[in-house]
């Protein structure tokens, strides 16, 4: 079990590795204009020797796209699921643990935000703050607060009642030093796994954004972008779906892996 | 007669992080029909293990029977080797010629089935019976087993009843295919001590009517006493010594079967003593005579509670109003003096735990006086309350939920010493050294995690830290409940020890009457939310005058197979409800004085 969880965690952390220096390093790597230059001849072409992963509808190179969008794909989905832990932390730690009213009042206003769907939420507050970068993270960051709150909400509600929140309590420990010291330590894991899983819905949430031309502008790449392009052209070049959908897919893997692996790290537990 | 069970040199192993590590070793016995074998040993010897193994539900925990056999005699007389037999037989044995009781009659019901469903089920399949006569023999067998008004249980939910009758309902499934053996995994450690005085009666009576043989696992020796023909001792996965129950008890060879004999704390050993007793150790003998009798101290109160009264509300409705509340504390009143203990006993729910919380305020009790030192804890503002917890702490009973797995122990020592600033730097580190000093702890465990600990070293951490910002008073709440009794003795006389150096005062609360009669000076019996009974311990256990405190002591086994008290089957007594309508106003407890200092609730 313990040889399996570390391999794991290395295939993980290498599959991360290997994903933040493409998009740090790949957008100066790949020659200039390589993803935006189009080319009317060679559209939606197979992969080959001249295109690796093939072209787009417009005849742009996938593979150099890929690289491009990994960039903006990451750094909204990452900043955004940041944002919204940010925001829901302090929001479910805070109702879970003191519970209440003040429970009540805070989890009546996230019900509020939860009763509009998460892309539909995101669309509206990105509508209003104009389409950019910076506005795209707001807006998927503030859709995916209630459901981190959420989960936070009832880990805190769980540990508020466990002996030791009681014990620390009794000893004279203030409330804010309780939900430090002993509640949060206690809800990381279930937020690391929520957070992780948020982020493959970050990444797809600001495909959606992009398609409604929302989010990502054109020529700019981004993975969620290609995938939505590639969404009536599955039955005639069925790689322009692949190719992105597989960055995502191997995203998500490394993140997960990478989650659990960090998980065990911070568990006395599993030492 | 020929044997029912027979297990021969049984070894189980399970795979763990790539190691194999055995559950149990070298372990044979035989059971004979008739006979109750009971299998005694401390959490870790094994004993569950030996019984899954029977089922052969081990597999499902992930276990391998890597050698030996248990060859059980089929109902048509043929044997079958537990072991080797293939899983569609063991599926025909189990639960219709092997019965099984567990431990904990929560979770052992379904609770999305009503009792009939749960009954019938097992006859159906086992026995062909049809959905009519099912029902019949469902209703049959809730009779058997004495639950009140059994044609309306049929139809209830498990969480519709009360703790005893689920574990009677339990008991009903196990005997609903008339099997020819029972386990009883640990069948009455959940429950309180009435309840377990009927339900050890109940399997008596049914072993003696159906001629059952019984394999009763159990860590309580009193029961074991109570219920035993043949005793198996078991210690790490092996056998330590296997006898008669009165060989074990009276003539006992093994080292061992001694001590573990020796921590048993027996009800009614404490007769005509004046002050509390250190448990006995094997192995302490110098160490006891070494100790000073308990100095005599000149009373002085410390702690009074006045018509101390807790009420919980009971929310329903849509909108989730007070319909009603639960007198959980009603009009206690009580004082304890310094460096003195003061028990508080009673079954569950009966409001002890609500009591000892809201002398703390760590739940706000609804009208009443505390007084600590001189000080009304109850007209404490939020900033004064928190100083003043520093002279109150409290020690919870599950060491392992009371103290927080991602902290080091060290740093859960010096919290409290911390919140109240007493020290820092060099100096906390000093302080927080001599407190695992003082509880006996290795000073390489500071750095430790909880995990790493076993329960009793645990407990000793959580004492460290409750002493940690030199209390007067010391919350007990069932602290030495959760622990093997050997180790249960060492952290009552750690307790002890620190009471006499120290001075401490503690509210102990305990549902065990022979722990509580060898700790106690002041022992208080509380039923559905008042003290019925109250004075000094050897009067409320010498002559118990309300009817309450009667029955409880007559409920709890006695670690002596010559003084059996479960032969009858014990009528079924509920117990009353204390939820009251909104506007309820209970009268106010009075008391009789019978002896100097021995009170009686007025009836």
């Amino acid at each position: 079990m313990k040889r399996f969880k570390t391999t794991k965690g290395m295939i993980g952390i290498v599959l991360l590795t290997l994903i933040a220096l493409i998009a740090i390093f790949g957008p100066m790597v790949i020659p200039p204009d390589a993803a935006t230059a189009m080319d009317m001849r060679a559209r939606r072409a197979p992969p080959s020797l001249t295109h690796l992963f093939g072209t787009d509808q417009l005849g742009r190179d996938l593979l150099f796209r890929v690289i491009l969008g990994t960039r903006t794909s990451l750094e909204i989905a990452v900043s955004a699921v940041l944002m919204s832990v940010i925001l829901g932390l302090p929001l479910g730690l805070i109702s879970g643990y003191f519970g209440k009213w003040i429970d009540n009042v805070l989890m009546r206003f996230v019900d509020t935000l939860l009763a509009f769907p998460a892309l539909l939420l995101a669309l509206t507050i990105s509508a209003v703050l104009g389409p950019n970068i910076q506005n795209t993270i707001i807006a998927i960051g503030v859709a995916f607060t209630p459901y981190l709150a959420r989960i936070i909400r009832g880990e805190a509600l769980r540990v508020a009642q466990m002996p030791y929140v009681e014990a620390a309590r009794s000893s004279g420990t203030t409330d804010a030093m309780i939900m430090w010291r002993h509640v949060l330590p206690n809800i990381l894991p279930a937020v690391i796994v929520q957070a992780t899983i948020s982020l493959a819905f970050a990444i797809l949430a600001e495909a959606g954004l992009s398609f409604l031309g929302l989010g990502t502008q054109p020529p700019a790449a981004s993975w969620g972008l290609m995938i939505q392009a590639s969404r009536d052209q599955l039955d005639i070049a069925p790689w322009t779906a692949v190719v992105p959908g597989l960055a995502v897919a191997l995203t998500v893997l490394g993140l997960n892996m990478f989650g659990d692996v960090l998980r065990d790290i911070l568990d006395p537990r599993s030492k | 007669m020929k044997d029912i069970v027979s297990v021969d040199h049984l070894r189980v192993e399970f795979a763990t992080d790539g190691r194999t590590v055995v559950g149990v070793e070298d372990v044979s016995f035989t059971i004979a029909p008739g006979e109750t074998l009971c299998v005694v040993g401390e959490s870790g010897s094994g004993k569950s293990v030996t019984s899954l193994s029977l089922m052969r539900l081990v597999e499902f925990g992930g276990g391998t029977i890597t050698a030996g056999s248990l060859n059980f005699e089929r109902a048509d007389g043929s044997t079958l080797d537990v072991a080797a037999a293939p899983s569609h037989v063991m599926g025909a044995v189990r639960g219709h010629e092997i019965g099984m009781i567990f431990q904990e009659p929560m979770t052992a019901l379904n609770p999305v089935f009503t009792i009939e469903r749960q009954l019938t089920d097992g006859l159906m399949l086992h026995k062909g019976l049809t959905q009519a006569a099912a029902s019949a023999r469902a209703l049959e067998l809730l009779q058997s087993v004495r639950i009140p008004e059994p044609e309306r249980r049929l139809k209830q939910y498990p969480y519709e009843l009360s703790g005893g009758m689920r574990q009677r309902v339990v008991i009903a499934m196990a005997m609903a295919c008339d099997p020819k053996l029972l386990i009883a995994d640990e069948p009455t450690t959940a429950l309180d001590v009435t309840i377990q005085a009927e339900i050890l009666a109940l399997i008596n009576r049914l072993k003696r009517e159906n001629g059952m043989a019984v394999l009763f696992i159990t860590h309580d020796m009193a029961v074991v006493a109570q219920m035993a023909d043949r005793v198996v001792v078991m210690y790490r996965g092996r056998i330590v010594e296997t006898g008669t129950v009165t060989q074990i008890f009276e003539n006992p060879q093994e080292d061992y079967t001694k001590a573990l004999l020796a921590a048993v704390p027996k009800l009614g050993e404490m007769k005509g003593k004046p002050a509390p007793e250190k448990m006995r150790l094997i192995g302490d003998e110098a160490a006891r005579a070494a100790a000073a009798p308990a100095k005599a101290r000149a009373p002085k109160v410390l702690l009074q509670v006045k018509n101390l009264t807790t009420r919980f509300p009971v929310k329903g409705g849509i909108l989730r109003r007070t319909v009603a509340q639960v007198h959980a504390v009603e009009d206690v009143s009580f004082s304890l003096n310094v460096g003195e203990t003061l028990a508080l006993v009673g079954e569950s729910g009966c409001g002890k735990s609500s009591c000892g919380r809201s002398i703390l305020r760590l739940i706000e009790p609804t009208s009443g006086e505390v007084w600590i030192g001189g000080r009304d804890i109850r007209a404490l503002d939020r900033t004064d309350l928190r100083r003043a917890r520093a002279d109150m702490q409290m020690v919870f009973q599950d060491p392992f939920a009371s103290l927080n797995p991602y902290r080091r122990l060290k740093d859960q020592v010096a919290e409290p010493i911390q919140n109240f600033g007493l020290a820092t730097g060099v100096e906390l580190d000093a302080l927080v050294l001599q407190l695992f000093d003082r509880v006996r702890l290795p000073r390489d465990f500071m750095n430790r995690y909880p995990h790493e600990l076993s329960g009793g070293q645990r407990q000793r951490v959580a004492i460290a830290r409750a002493l940690a910002v030199n209390p007067k008073l010391i919350v007990a709440d069932e602290a030495v409940s959760a622990l093997d009794v050997s180790v249960q003795a060492q952290v009552l006389n750690l307790m002890m020890e620190l009471q006499e150096d120290l001075g401490l005062s503690y509210l102990f609360i305990s549902h065990d009457m022979a722990v509580v009669e060898r700790v106690a000076h002041q022992v208080g019996v509380m039923y559905l939310g008042r003290i019925v009974e109250i004075g000094p311990r050897s009067a409320v256990f010498d002559s118990p005058q309300h009817p309450y405190t009667q029955s409880l002591l007559s409920a709890v086994p006695i670690a002596d197979p010559r003084k059996r008290r479960f032969a009858e089957d014990l009528a079924f007594k509920p117990i009353t409800s204390p939820i009251f309508p909104l506007g309820h106003q209970p009268a106010p407890s009075t008391y009789t004085e019978v002896t100097p200092g021995h009170f009686v609730l007025s009836l």
